[in-house]
């Protein structure tokens, strides 16, 4: 099968490839990105080499770090992100499951203190047989990965 | 030993180290011992109790006063500027700053994790939400110490209520520190959340999930009774397991000389009166012993030495 480019090359900015089929939506709306106010492209269900098919996000003048990327990895631990620089790629983060997540999901529990007050959420992350857990550093209740994600 | 919890956020059980726990139930017998009256001497203690309580916020006081301390603080919630809209945050910077440590029970979990982030002087959790009221397992821990001259290798069953209640959480996790083996007897729909079995099979402590009270009776050191609470259940549901952890005091006849009931109170009827007659009932003991255990964690937050 020949393998067509269907997506724009970016001059700046974050490619995150290798996205299962599906995820693409669902890490838009998870991580903000559309929300940066730059252009974002998504291709989804794209050809690829090593995966059938696949979900793609490249997001233009915005370089996500090593903390962003890692909190990838909760959903998508197979993806690439790669940071581009007049359309090279400087940097290729290899994800790794982070200990802790700050600020990105809502605790799922009503009455978490957390969502009254003047702090950012805060989970410790612990993988649990095929399962990934998060502990609110607050309430200290024990979420599946899939709870957390739900509720934001 | 070294007083590690001088100067101390006291927030989850999960947070201490076995030194830490043993040093306040050591403490605690030395000052149920030898009382004292010094030292709290000179230290103003803000008790700040967001919603209702009687033991806890009554023994917490009782320590204060009774080791030489002055106490500022409010009963209930609905008096306080919390009730303009105040966050906590904000209330805990400024009452951190009138006093020397803050006593404190709210009603949502986490609010005691949260104060320490903003407080200037030591939290003390006096229960947050279902989540953690670290003190009530501080004074079990002392009654069983008291009771079975160990902490160690012992056997404890926990009965009833194992899913909402927090103090059986809270126990279980500090008695995993101490290779302590346990009987989990509720109905299903109470039964111990998965993430604290999960947590002592991962430390490799035992336990075993069983349904009826009296098979466990001869087994156990320790028998942890909780309420069961009727809004819980529909009638008929209610009617059918009640029967089932209810204690009595002829299901006692095998019971270990050394076994001993404890429960965090208030019992309505998941322990007969007859019970309070035989030598293995200790509640109203533990419920005493609620004074030293807090006098000692006072004690070692607020001073160097002990």
């Amino acid at each position: 099968m020949q393998y067509t480019r269907t997506v724009e090359a970016l001059k700046e900015g974050t490619v995150i490839d290798h996205l299962p089929a599906g995820q693409g939506l669902k890490i838009l709306r998870l991580f903000r990105l559309a929300d940066t106010g730059e252009r974002v492209t998504v291709g989804l269900n794209l050809i690829s080499r090593h995966m059938g098919n696949k979900d793609i996000i490249k997001v233009e003048n915005v370089a996500l770090t090593a903390e962003q990327a890692n909190e990838l990895a909760l959903f998508a631990p197979q993806a690439t992100v790669n940071v581009i620089e007049n359309f090279d790629v400087v940097r290729k983060h290899k994800l790794v499951l982070p200990e802790t997540i700050e600020g990105i999901f809502a605790c799922p529990n009503s009455n978490c203190i957390s969502h009254n007050e003047p702090v950012s959420s805060f989970f410790y992350v612990k993988e649990h047989k095929n399962d990934t857990k998060m502990r609110c550093k607050y309430c200290e209740k024990v979420f599946s990965k899939d709870i957390v994600a739900e509720v934001r | 030993m070294t007083n590690t919890l001088y100067r101390k956020h006291i927030i989850s059980i999960p947070d201490f180290t076995r030194q830490e726990l043993e040093l306040v139930v050591e403490t605690a017998g030395r000052l149920k011992r030898e009382p004292r009256n010094d030292l709290l001497q000179g230290k103003l203690i803000a008790s700040c109790f967001f919603e209702p309580s009687t033991r806890t916020r009554l023994s917490f006081e009782t320590a204060v006063q009774r080791l030489g301390g002055n106490i500022i603080g409010f009963a209930d919630g609905g008096n306080t500027s919390a009730k303009k809209g105040e966050t906590l945050a904000d209330s805990l910077k400024i009452i951190g700053d009138y006093s020397d440590a803050v006593v404190m029970r709210h009603p949502k979990e986490g609010a005691a994790r949260l104060a320490s982030e903003f407080s200037p002087v030591p939290i003390i959790n006096g229960g947050d939400g279902s989540n953690q009221h670290p003190t009530q397992t501080l004074l079990d821990l002392f009654s069983i110490y008291e009771t079975q001259g160990t902490l160690e290798n012992l056997t404890v069953a926990f009965v009833g209520d194992l899913k909402y209640g927090r103090t059986v959480h809270s126990l279980t996790q500090a008695l995993s520190l101490f290779n302590a083996n346990f009987y989990f007897v509720a109905p299903e729909a109470l039964a111990m959340p998965d993430y604290i079995c999960e947590e002592l099979d991962e430390k490799g402590i035992k336990y075993t999930l069983v349904s009826s009270l009296e098979e466990v009776i001869p087994e156990i050191d320790v028998l942890y009774m909780t309420r069961v609470q009727r809004e819980r259940f529909d009638e008929a549901e209610f009617k059918k397991i009640q029967g089932q952890f209810i204690l009595k005091a002829d299901m006692l006849k095998h019971a270990r000389e050394n076994m001993k009931i404890l429960h965090p109170l208030p019992r309505v009827d998941e322990i007969a009166v007859d019970v309070d007659a035989t030598p293995h009932a200790y509640y109203f003991q533990q419920a005493k012993n609620g004074v030293y255990a807090r006098q000692a964690l006072l004690s070692l937050v607020l001073n160097e030495t002990v």
